[in-house]
Order: structure tokens, then sequence, then C-alpha cells
């Protein structure tokens, strides 16, 4: 990268559809995997093709051609391998959600209908990314809502130590999965409008250039934010997930570094604040440092990370194969440790699998805010695609012994609704942008499949 | 904002990178580290059951002493052991609960199929999606040794342990201790079952988990004056060496004595010959003897059998956990010559069990060369091809052959004319020592037998202990009680 300031030329978005043979080979790759890992699961379990195949292989062969079809009307110029990336983590997830339990898998199954519906909706209802940008302060007083909703008296749900759930009637949901997303749109919205307000420098901090002390409010205010989460919901990765996502957009809005420095310092403060504070992160930080001790190898907490590293450490290069290896014995499986699961079962091939999957999503994804026509777009593209890496990461260090564990599910692997549909949406967002604006022109023909329309 | 996001894209690269090394590190480089750690035994436990684990065989290569049949519970195999009681101290226990002990201990790398020799059968099995098979393991026990022991421990109302011994090869030909336990009862995929079971085993006072004839310890008695006498012959003094026989021995700076069994002065006159006091047993001619050999040389003939200077070593390999025999290092006698006296016939310091006592006699029978006791001899695998063989190892040579003559001479006196008159067999030279050992105040002798036969070409060597004296208590002698269940073992396995 040359230091000399690029100039802002940007190759504007395709005038055309894309050819239909790429995201239809990719889309049926992804059923490929995914009905594969299914079935070799089912067969790895009870050493038979299960008897739910023809319902699930249904689901996933209507689902994946749906969302296909409604890609293709109302997203004709969507990057080919953005939805088939994300329908192989969610085949792959399924896949080791089914060999963990079946009735887990049932429920995913439903999740997984009602994602793709909330897909398709999203293209359907977004016609134009720049739509949201209309609304910024709705958007982002919703999102923020949606986070502070478990606090709430009388709904909110404290599970597993963190207040993260919401119980109206029957259904319970975690509100923070879609609030996350709405946070990234009004972050984008606001950070576009405010972006040359917030270029300015006017002083130096060492050899960065800061800008006026007044602009620096929001970055404060976003600290407060995440740390008001970690207060009020003992959300620790979510808290991080949400300051880490705020900076980088704030850094890439304005190219400022001083705001990531700022932003590191302020995050280390936070950290040992909450270190110092809160009980149970410093047990997060002794399970984490101590989790094979043999001391406390058994003790609360601690046996579950370890049990993760028995996982992939027993799952080694190829794994034990889908429903060979003993994944039951991990806590959480299917949600927080799902990605230690896969290395038990799949091996290091399978998490690597993951990781480069997740990768090409985030790629994909930051491509699309390179190419996107204006900075809203760029930067909602970058900050989802930021959210997918962040939130991934979290997890996968987590699990693995990078980080200290924080419990967050791992983007369209791991089981939970609320995440699901969320990031469902979120990829509908993605590809929307990835598109472009559905034309008035394009709308009148959108039943014509195959011709190309010239706009 | 390009550039930004440029860096971005590298930066979150990065990020993924040190997941990727991470992950390498778990799955590759630590692996069979972290996968190996204890507190993973039940992830371990749950593959090892999905293995065909190997059969434990008697040395016939036919009788089944533990194998695995597939099993309809939610673990893929079924261990069992066909005649239960009968070789759990061998076979040991292979419990998903408790884990293993002894054999399916010792030998798990060749049982799970792990061993190297049996890479290219587990390749073949991966290959056609068969389950991994373990090896076969051949034992030396030999059946109709075992039962007769065992039969004749049952008809003694005590608790007994023999061990028997074929001299040339340190084969372990039976290895009998009551009361036993069914390791089925461990081996149940029924984890209450199993818990149940362990505890109520703990809980028996009898402890019969453990096994007499090679994990505890007893003074050995006077079966121990086979040392002394090796000593003595080691250092120059023949069988027909006089020494004085007093009524009693006075010990030094105390006012103790040593005196005979039953308190009577052996016959011979006021000096008798080594091979009359031996079969006699007389305690206070042994008693002299081990003062003027001294400790050191105690102690160096009894290191050549096997013996350690504190309890819980292991001087002699063996195929599974054993304790062998205790003989304390010399310089712990210093200023106590009263205790060398005392240990020269078995007691105070001194401890032993029937393997460590049946090593002794083995080794007078094969000419004075101790073998290492052998359990297993070969390991199959799954088509019977014999992938591994375990040779017959020496282990010492405490004996000169020509010592060894004169003792096996000495010992068969003793059956033809002295206390162990009671293991005679017609037809078959026996050589043997008696033991009446006391252990405690008010406690019952422990009653000693060890012997071999037949003496000119010696096929097995048997050590005997009945413990507490057994159905004659507190007038047990080792002449009476063990000797007799001595010969039983000696005529099944001599076929007479």
């Amino acid at each position: 990268m040359s230091r000399a300031a690029a100039p802002k030329s940007r190759t504007s978005a395709p005038k055309s559809r894309t050819s239909l043979a790429p995201s239809v080979a990719f889309t049926i790759l992804a059923l490929i995997l995914s009905v594969g890992a299914y079935v070799i699961a089912g067969f790895g379990k009870r050493g038979q093709l299960p008897a739910t195949s023809a319902l699930y292989v249904t689901i996933f062969a209507a689902g994946y051609a749906g969302a296909l079809l409604v890609t293709r009307v109302f997203a004709p110029r969507a990057d080919p391998a953005l939805f088939p990336t994300a329908a192989v983590l969610v085949g792959l997830g399924f896949a080791m959600i089914f060999r963990l339990s079946g009735g887990l898998a049932a429920e995913q199954a439903t999740w997984i209908v009602v994602g793709l519906i909330a897909y398709a909706l999203t293209l359907i209802v977004v016609r134009d990314a720049r739509m949201l940008d209309a609304y910024t302060y709705t958007i982002g007083l919703l999102g923020l809502l949606l986070l502070l909703l478990p606090v709430a008296p009388g709904i909110g749900q404290t599970i597993n130590g963190a207040r993260l759930w919401v119980q109206i009637g029957p259904v319970g949901f975690q509100p923070a999965e879609i609030g996350k997303v709405l946070i990234v749109i009004f972050l984008a919205s606001y950070l576009n409008q405010k972006r040359e307000l917030l270029q300015v420098a006017t002083s130096r901090f060492g050899p960065f250039r800061l800008p006026p002390v007044k602009h620096l409010a929001p970055v404060l205010l976003a600290w407060g934010a995440s740390l008001a989460i970690l207060f009020l919901q003992k959300d620790l990765g979510a808290s991080l997930l949400y300051f880490g996502i705020f900076v980088v957009m704030l850094w890439v809005a304005t190219g400022r570094a001083a705001y990531l420095v700022i932003g590191l310092i302020l995050f280390v403060v936070g950290a040992y604040a909450g270190w110092l504070l809160f009980d149970h992160v410093q047990l997060r930080v002794d399970i984490w440092l101590h989790a094979l001790d043999p001391a406390k190898v058994f003790a609360q907490g601690y046996g579950q990370l370890a049990q993760a590293q028995f996982g992939m450490a027993s799952g080694g290069i190829v794994g034990t194969g889908l429903g060979q290896g003993s994944p039951g014995l991990i806590p959480f499986a299917a949600t927080d440790f799902i990605f230690a699961a896969i290395g038990e079962e799949l091996g290091l091939l399978g998490t690597t699998a993951v990781l480069l999957l997740v990768l090409v999503l985030v790629g994909k994804g930051l491509r699309v805010g390179l190419r996107a026509p204006d900075g809203f777009s760029t930067l909602l593209a970058v900050g989802l695609s930021t959210l997918i890496a962040l939130q991934a990461f979290v997890i996968v260090g987590g699990v693995t012994r990078i980080i200290p564990l924080t419990g967050v599910t791992l983007p369209f692997v791991s089981y939970g609704g609320s995440s699901l549909i969320s990031n469902f949406v979120l990829l509908g967002l993605l590809v929307r942008v990835s598109s472009g604006p559905l034309a008035p022109r394009e709308r009148s023909a959108r039943l014509g499949l195959v011709e190309r329309v010239d706009t | 904002m390009e550039r930004q996001i440029r860096k971005l894209g590298m930066a979150l690269l990065a990020l993924f990178l040190i997941a990727f090394v991470q992950i390498n590190y778990i799955q590759v480089f630590a692996a069979d580290r972290i996968a190996n750690d204890p507190a993973n035994a039940q992830r371990q436990l749950i593959a090892e059951y999905k293995i065909d684990r190997g059969s434990i065989l008697a040395a016939d290569g036919t009788t089944v002493l533990a194998s695995s049949r597939k099993s309809p519970g939610a673990l893929r195999f079924q261990r069992r052991y066909p005649h239960a009681e009968l070789y759990a101290h061998e076979t040991g226990f292979y419990s998903f609960v408790f884990g293993r002990s002894e054999l399916e201990q010792s030998y798990n790398a060749f049982l799970t199929g792990d061993a190297a020799e049996l890479l290219p059968q587990t390749l073949t099995d991966l290959i056609l999606g068969r389950p991994k098979q373990g090896a076969t393991i051949v034992t030396t026990l030999v059946p109709q040794i075992q039962e007769a022991a065992a039969a004749a421990a049952a008809a003694e109302s005590g608790n007994v342990a023999i061990a028997a011994i074929d001299p040339s090869t340190g084969d372990v030909l039976a290895l009998v201790s009551e009361p036993s336990y069914d390791p089925n009862l461990l081996a149940s995929q029924d984890p209450k079952v199993v818990r149940d079971a362990w505890d109520e085993l703990n809980a028996d006072p009898e402890k019969p988990l453990l096994s007499r004839a090679s994990d505890e310890l007893f003074p050995p008695g006077s079966t121990f004056k086979l040392v002394t006498a090796s000593a003595a012959l080691e250092n120059g003094f023949g069988p027909e060496s006089l020494w004085p026989n007093p009524n009693e021995l006075d010990l030094p700076l105390t006012d103790a004595t040593i005196q005979n069994f039953g308190g009577g002065t052996c016959s011979g006159g006021s000096q008798i010959t080594m091979a009359d006091a031996l079969r006699q047993s007389c305690n206070v001619v042994f008693g002299g003897i081990g003062l003027a050999l001294g400790p050191e040389k105690l102690a160096e003939e009894a290191r050549k059998y096997g013996f350690t200077a504190e309890a819980g070593e292991e001087l002699v390999p063996f195929d599974i956990p054993w304790t062998s025999g205790v003989f304390p290092a010399p310089e712990t006698f210093e200023g106590r010559d009263p205790a060398v006296a005392v240990s020269a016939i078995g007691q105070q310091d001194v401890a032993a069990n029937p393997l460590q006592m049946a090593l002794v006699g083995a080794a007078i029978a094969n000419g004075g060369v101790e073998m290492q006791p052998r359990l297993v001899t070969e390991a199959r695998d799954p088509s019977g091809r014999v992938i591994a063989t375990f040779d017959p190892k020496e282990f010492s040579r405490p004996l000169s052959p020509a010592n060894a003559a004169a003792l096996t001479q000495m010992m068969i006196g003793v059956v033809e004319g002295g206390t162990g008159t009671a293991a005679q067999i017609p037809g078959v030279t026996v050589a043997g020592k008696t033991g009446t050992a006391q252990h405690g105040e008010g406690a019952n002798p422990h009653a000693w037998f060890v012997c071999f036969a037949p003496a000119e070409a010696p096929q097995i060597a048997v050590a005997v202990i009945v413990l507490d004296g057994g159905s004659l208590g507190s007038e047990a002698t080792g002449g009476q009680v063990a000797a007799p269940i001595a010969r039983s073992v000696l005529e099944a396995a001599l076929g007479v």
C-alpha cells in the first residue's frame, strides 16, 4: 500500500445482472456440503440414513433454491459467493447440531427456515441500502432499546450468568442479536454524516493528530455504553464486540489512527476495571489461564473449557468423523462451543474450513464495501463484515484459549434462533449492498430470470 | 476509506491467522499431550470401548480368561471374564468407571491395538470401516494348575495364597489368592452396579481386590532359612558344617532369647550340621548362623533373590504390579545384633509373599539361576499371527550350581524326614521347606510351605501361605497346613 493518498476512485457497480451460472453452482455446492455433512452425521450416529433425511433435505433444497431465486430477482448483481458461503457454514453447523441432538436440530431447522425468510424479506423490503440512511436516529434508538431490553424488569431473563434474554409469553429471544445489526446500521449512517467533522485534526497527541475534544465525545459515549452493557448485563463478549466495531468503523470513516490508539487505551482501562470490579471477569481470566491445571480442571467453569481442548485435541488433524467422537462431553457444544465440537469430529480440517469460510465471507464483505458507490453503503458493508469477523474471533479465540472465553455465537454455525435470524438479515444487507439498488425497470422485469436487463 | 478498509482486511486476516496457528497447536503439535491428559479419561474410555479389545488367554492358547463381545448398550463392547473370580488377580478388571488394573492395564497398548506391531491391521480396519481390533495376549497360566490351586485353597477354611513358577523360564503357572472378586461386576456398563460392587469390595475387611500372592507382605518365617542357608553356602559353609545346638540362643545386648518351635532342643547333639538344622527347622541354629554371617552377607544374598531394602520397591520386574520381599539394608542393623538373628529366621524386619518365596524356590531348583517371573509369552493379531514374543529373562544368580544342588539335597531331607513330610508324593522326589511365622501378639501364625519337584529335574516351584494358621489356628504349622496344599498343586502340575 502506498503512503500517497489514494484517489477516491471506486469501481462502480456493474450495470448488468451477473451471470447466473456461478451463483447456481455455488448454491448447489453449498447444498451438497450441507446435506452431505448431515447424512454422514446420521450414519456416524446410528449407522443408517437418518429417518428425518427426506424432511431436512427438502428443507435445505427448497430453502436454498428459494433464497437463490429471491436473490436473482431482487439483487440481480449480487456477489454470487456471499449467500453460498454463509449457506455452507449454516449446513456444517446444522450437521454438527444434528449429531449432538436430534431435538436441537429440529429447532435449528425451523430457525433456518425463518432465517431464510428473513433474508428474503430483507432483500424484498430494502430495495436500496440508502433507504436505511434516512432513519439514522430511529434505527439507533431502536438498536439501543433492543440492547437494553433484557435489563427491563419483568421480561428480562438471566441465563448462564448473563442477562441477555427477553421472555414475552412463550417466546424467548435475545434482542441484542438483532440490536447489533441495527447499531451497525446506525453507526454507518452517523459516521458517514459526521465524517468530515471527525476528520478535522487540531491538536497533536504524540505522533497522532487529534480532532477537537468535543468530537471525541462519541468515542467516550460508545465506551460508556459498552461499559454499561458490561455492568448491567454482565456480558463481557458483547461489550467488547460493540466497542471494537465502533472503534474500527470510526477509524475506517475518518482515517485517524488516533481513534484506534485512544480506543485501545480505553479498552485496556475498561477491561482492567472490569477485571477489578467483577468476580466473574476474574474467574473468566483464571479459567482462561488455568483451564488444564490438574488442581482446577474439574472445578465449575474450568471443565467446559478443558473439555473443549480435549475434544479438539482428540480430533487431531482429520477428526474422529461425524458421529464418532464424544462432543457431547463438551458443555454448550451446540452453541458457544460448536467450534470445539467441529474440531473433535472433523479435526483440524474442519476447524480450518470454518475459519476459511468465515474469512471468505468477511473478505467478500469488505470487498463489497470497497465497491459500494456511497459512503454509507461502504461503512455499512465494512461494519457488518467486521461484526462477523470480530464475533467469530471472540468465540473461536475464547474456545481455543487465545483470549478469555466470552459467550457469543459462532455466526451462522451455532445453534440459536435469534442469532441465526439476525445473521441472515445481516447477510441480506450485505447482498443488497453488493448488488446495488434495485432499479425500477428491473422490478418490472423481475420475473425474467435469464434475459439480461440493461439499464 | 479504501486504504483503511484494505488495512482492516489485513488486520482481520492476521487475527484469523493467529486462530489458525492456535488450532494447529491444539490439534497437531500438542494434540497427544492434551488428549492424554488424565482429566480426559472419560473421552479416552469412550473411544476405547469402541475397540474390539483383544482377549487374554491361558497358556494353552484356548482357555479364555478375558474377552470382548458386542454390546447393545451405550458402549459398543462389553468385557467378559468367563471364569469370574479364578483369574481376577491376574487379568485385573476393565471398568468404565474405575479404569484398568493388572494385565488389562499393563498390556493395554496390545489389547487396544495401539501397539506399533498392530499398525497394518489397524490401518486395514480403518480403511474397511471395521471396528478396531486389539491383539490377543497369551499368558503363562495353566488352567489345570490354577484350578487345582484354587480348589486346594478353597478346601482350607482359612485364607490361602499360592504362587507356582516354572523354574527354568520363570513362567507363572498359577497365582491364586483368596478371597478373590468377580471382575465382571466392575466391567458392567451400568455405573451404579460398578460403584456398588466397588464400594462393597473396598469395604470388605478381607480386601478381595488385593492379591495376597503378590501384592501384600507377610513374615516368611522359617521359609526364609532357605535364604540364610544360601548365604552360608555362598560364604563357604557347607551343608555338613557344624553349628552349636543349645536349648536356646541368647541374644546379645538383651535378655531375649530365640527358642526352637515348641521350645525343645533339636536332636543331634551339642553341635549339628546345617542340613540337619534345616531339616528340623532349628531357630536356635539358624539364628546363630545369621549372627555369624552378619547383616551385610544376609542382605546381599536376599538382594540377589529379589528382596528390596524398603517395602514398595520393585526389584524384580513383573508383568503386573507386585511387591517384592523386604530385607532391610545392613546399616539398619547397626547396634541391633538381636534383629540380625531374628531376621535370619524370617521374622521381625523380613517380609515376603508367595510369589517372592516361589522365586526363591525356583532359583534353587534352576541350579541357582533366578529367572524373572513371566506372565505373558506372546501377543497375536486378530488373525492369530504372533506379533510379539516375550522371552524368558534371567534375573540373578543367587547360588552357584554346586550350592544349589547342595541346598536341594537339604530341602529333600526336609520332605523325606523333617518338618515337611506332608508334601511327599509317591514316586516323585519333592524338595521343600516349611515356615510357621509369628506376626503379632496373640495372632495365630501364618503357615508357609515352599517346594519344588521333581527334585532331579524341577518342573514347578510352589509357595503357599495359609493366613493365621487356617483351620488349625494357633496349633498350625507350615508342615501340617500349607504342605498338603502345595502337594496338590505339585500333583496337578506333574499329573500324578
